[in-house]
């Protein structure tokens, strides 16, 4: 008897503590309120960025962003899109930046006539930008940034 | 003498003979069609060549229309495989409203002399669909450029028709445009120095290899 009892009280107890860890939310930047045994809703995808205005880099090294939508862009063995506009001998028509010089260089670092081939795949480095907001923020500082501090290194 | 020549005389004589029967049936056939009519009533034979009328142009053109779907050019697997799998992807098949472009839309000119002319230049393409001239996906790809060659001249030649058939110059409006986008149309489309065609290639299929083609590297 007393042992029926307490496996029914254990059964209660454990069925207590698992909802209550169902019920529990975590709320994180990533997840967002659901559950953490829930799938919870998907965001909406949001559109690229879409403009004609080149973006800032972070650091001198940056490949540059696209600050427009590639949609569609084929870029393979048969062709590149990118290039139609940003080309050497395109960009009086389109008026868009060329591809940098060091995309002539071989690994060698010698310049050839065209794009390198190691660098004809320009989404290897180089993406459009979401406009959804980062559910985790950022805090990089750049260069700069960090050089006009009045103690060199440190925060203020 | 008489014999020996029987013989062939006779054969040339029946021989002869069928060129005149056919001869005197087609003149007779003549005479019977130049004069008016004994037996029907004029109501009646403009009637009936009315309703013949209809029915003979409502086949021919009922036929023409099938042959104008994205069902019938897609029946054949170079077109289904290739293309049409193509195609889905793009924003002509898939996109936020749900228009969309079938095969015709763009391959096909709308008006009535101009799409007969197109009809007539497919029947090569039938020969290339008996002959198998495309019919691996190897094959297609060699074939790519030539293909694609062909129908960026007659979008160059009629001033990009088939796209201007839904895409109006006059009825877009430039400020829902992207910055890149407006720039571009006032400065190229608008002038009329570049028809659809020149920049917007390789839309609504895979592009072949580009080398060569003008604006590409």
């Amino acid at each position: 008897m007393m042992n029926r009892f307490g496996i029914a009280l254990l059964a209660f107890a454990v069925a207590a503590g698992a909802s209550s860890l169902t019920a529990q939310t975590v709320t994180s930047g990533l997840r967002g309120p659901a559950p953490l045994n829930d799938e919870g809703p998907a965001p909406p995808i949001l559109p690229n960025r879409n403009t004609a205005e080149r973006e800032v880099r972070n650091y001198p090294e940056q490949p540059p962003v696209i600050p427009h939508t590639i949609d569609g862009y084929q870029i393979d063995l048969n062709g590149n899109k990118c290039l139609s506009c940003h080309a050497r001998a395109r960009t009086a028509e389109s008026q868009a930046p060329m591809v940098s010089i060091t995309h002539f260089m071989d690994r060698d670092g010698q310049f050839l006539a065209s794009i390198s081939p190691r660098r004809f795949f320009c989404t290897e480095c180089h993406v459009p930008q979401s406009t959804a907001n980062p559910p985790v923020s950022n805090d990089f500082t750049d260069i700069d940034t960090l050089l006009s501090r009045s103690s060199p290194g440190g925060r203020r | 003498m008489t014999t020996t020549a029987d013989g062939p005389n006779t054969a040339l004589k029946t021989k002869r003979g069928f060129i005149a029967r056919s001869w005197d049936f087609a003149l007779e056939l003549w005479r019977v069609l130049t004069r008016p009519s004994s037996v029907f009533a004029l109501g009646t034979l403009v009637l009936a060549g009315f309703v013949a009328g209809v029915i003979f142009w409502g086949g021919f053109n009922t036929a023409l229309e099938i042959t104008n779907t994205e069902k019938f050019c897609t029946g054949c697997h170079e077109m289904k495989d290739n293309v049409f799998a193509e195609l889905k992807s793009t924003i002509h098949f898939s996109n936020r409203s749900g228009v969309r472009a079938t095969c015709p839309d763009c391959h096909v000119p709308h008006n009535w002399t101009d799409k007969i002319a197109r009809k007539m230049q497919a029947s090569k393409e039938v020969w290339g669909k008996i002959f198998g001239t495309i019919n691996t996906r190897e094959k297609f790809q060699d074939h790519r450029l030539e293909l694609a060659a062909h129908e960026w001249a007659r979008f160059k030649a009629n001033d990009s028709l088939e796209c201007r058939n839904c895409h109006s110059a006059d009825s877009m409006d430039i400020t829902k445009q992207s910055p890149r986008a407006s720039v571009a149309h006032q400065r190229f489309l608008f002038t009329k120095e570049k028809t659809c065609i020149d920049c917007h290639k390789g839309i609504a299929h895979q592009l072949p290899d580009m080398r060569g083609v003008p604006g590409w590297q």
